[in-house]
């Protein structure tokens, strides 16, 4: 099992959490994975994007060319991303914020209006642990209870009032990509 | 138990666990992340955190620092270790511990924040001035950081010597797992410092300086730092070697370049394809002995660097250019991807077929 994953979207969408949200789950799992930020000169309103490879084999570059899985989280990081996704690859779009529609026709593609959910939750910045559950109800990387279970352990102590409303965007999103 | 961290915040904790007790930096990137958890953290231990108004006012700090005694580090990113050669002479000349931490960046010039290998040449031939090496070790893993971070600080006391950690923005930026044991350094810590400016209330003062004005003074202290260097090229040289007895063809990588090395070796390997891989830790002193020992049985080599080609000149020197060096590299941010190292080693591999 490998999977090269891109989350991109803009700041603020909370882009680098959801991939250490996945990491540290698959660390719980004992899998190999690497965690990599976009840490170039980006632009405001632009897109920001983590990488993950999860794989159950020693990973050597964290770098991520073509993803097999690849999130976008708003329009730019579409545009950015449709075309580098891996024929056979899964591209998730969040319909709530992506204007494009997809030309790819090797790929799947799985659109969920996540900001939207995220919203009928209670908060917008939600959306990327809908998409996060989304994405384990595609790909059975790692159940699902073991990214709601590493919750407590990663979201700061500070913030633990966000741990009910984080597990239930993980479920709808779940939900959603399992219908 | 494991913990997710980037690479910069291991290497931080790291050299806490270390017993490093003083920093100064100042910011640059892919290395950020560096200063901004000692920022916290120093304090917490007992230590001290200076964020300096430059680079070279942070060296300048850490040598004063080690010549109380402290365990002292200071990182940046290429243009910053630049800036900061000349405290690192005057380091050597000194006889001053302290580590160097160089999370390399796209050069030259300001060039960009990409990760690179291209600072090779200036951290094994010395980028200041004068005849002085520094120990330089290349980690390739978020737990070799942990490991060769601890071994720094232990070989900087014990031999009184500036010593650099050599990576890139990759190791710096990247979060794998990684176990924060204590127990996993390879040296013994707790040196006497014997030398160190502490007042001199009821002893003999000390002096520590690098200008030596009289007669032969300066080329003794020359003489007894070679002696010095060759004791650590004996003692302190470290690689790993893969496949050393039955390779055709030797891969030479160092830091995230031998992560990709590897993986190319280990699938050709599954075919059956004779290669090896040899990876320099220490980069000075670098692995001579292991390469003349390979270069008896293997054909041919090929150095994988994230450089123009800067190691494989010691690999060339290493196995006294009495077998071909092939070279594959990109630089300014360029990573050489598994396929584009497969592609170059099936063409050098094909040629040496009967």
């Amino acid at each position: 099992m490998r999977e090269d994953i891109v989350f991109a979207g803009f700041g603020g969408q909370g882009i680098m959490f959801m991939g250490k949200a996945l990491s540290y789950a698959a660390m719980k799992k004992g899998l190999f994975l690497t965690w990599m930020p976009s840490y170039g000169a980006e632009v405001r309103g632009g897109t920001a994007h983590s990488m993950v490879i999860i794989s159950d084999s020693l990973i050597a570059s964290p770098v991520v060319k073509e993803p097999t899985i690849c999130a976008a989280m708003n329009n730019p990081s579409f545009q950015k991303f449709e075309a580098k996704v891996k024929p056979n690859g899964l591209l998730i779009v969040n319909r709530s914020l992506v204007e494009s529609e997809p030309t790819r026709k090797d790929i799947d593609v799985m659109e969920i209006p996540a900001t939207d959910m995220a919203f009928r939750l209670g908060d917008p910045r939600i959306a990327n642990m809908v998409v996060l559950g989304a994405l384990l109800a595609k790909k059975t990387i790692l159940p699902v209870e073991s990214l709601i279970d590493s919750m407590k352990d990663i979201i700061p102590e500070g913030r633990r009032g966000m741990l009910s409303i984080n597990e239930e965007a993980i479920k709808q999103g779940y939900g959603y990509g399992s219908r | 138990m494991k913990v997710l961290m980037c690479g910069n915040e291991v290497l931080a904790e790291a050299s806490i666990m270390a017993g490093c007790r003083f920093y100064a930096g100042y910011p640059i990137t892919p290395q950020n992340e560096l200063p901004a958890y000692m920022s916290r953290r120093m304090p917490e231990v007992g230590g001290v955190f200076i964020q300096a108004e430059s680079e070279l006012a942070a060296i300048n700090m850490v040598f004063g620092a080690s010549l109380r005694g402290v365990r002292a580090m200071t990182s940046s990113s290429s243009p910053g270790i630049s800036l900061k050669q000349e405290g690192i002479s005057y380091l050597a000349g000194c006889e001053l511990p302290a580590v160097i931490v160089n999370m390399m960046r796209g050069g030259p010039g300001l060039g960009n924040i990409a990760p690179s290998q291209s600072d090779y040449f200036q951290a094994t031939r010395g980028g200041g001035h004068g005849d002085y090496r520094q120990i330089v070790l290349a980690p390739a893993s978020l737990q070799e950081i942990v490991e060769l971070t601890m071994y720094s600080f232990d070989l900087a006391d014990r031999y009184r010597t500036p010593v650099m950690i050599l990576g890139d923005g990759i190791l710096g930026q990247m979060m794998e797992p990684v176990v924060l044991n204590p127990e996993s350094r390879s040296s013994k810590p707790g040196i006497k410092k014997d030398w160190i400016l502490d007042g001199c209330k009821n002893r003999a003062p000390r002096v520590i300086k690098s200008l030596f004005l009289g007669e032969g003074e300066l080329e003794r202290l020359n003489q007894r730092l070679q002696l010095k260097y060759r004791k650590i090229a004996e003692e302190e040289t470290r690689s790993e070697v893969l496949y050393g007895d039955d390779s055709t063809i030797i891969l030479v990588a160092y830091g995230t370049m031998s992560r990709v090395s590897r993986n190319v070796v280990e699938g050709l390997r599954k075919q059956g394809k004779k290669i090896g891989m040899l990876r320099p830790i220490s980069l000075w002193p670098f692995p001579e002995k292991e390469l003349k020992i390979l270069s008896e049985k293997v054909d041919k080599f090929l150095v994988v660097e994230m450089s123009c080609g800067q190691m494989v000149e010691d690999v060339k020197l290493g196995i006294e250019c009495k077998r071909p060096v092939h070279f594959y590299g990109r630089s300014g941010g360029g990573l050489p991807t598994e396929d584009e190292i497969m592609r170059e080693l099936m063409t050098i591999y094909s040629s040496s077929l009967p």
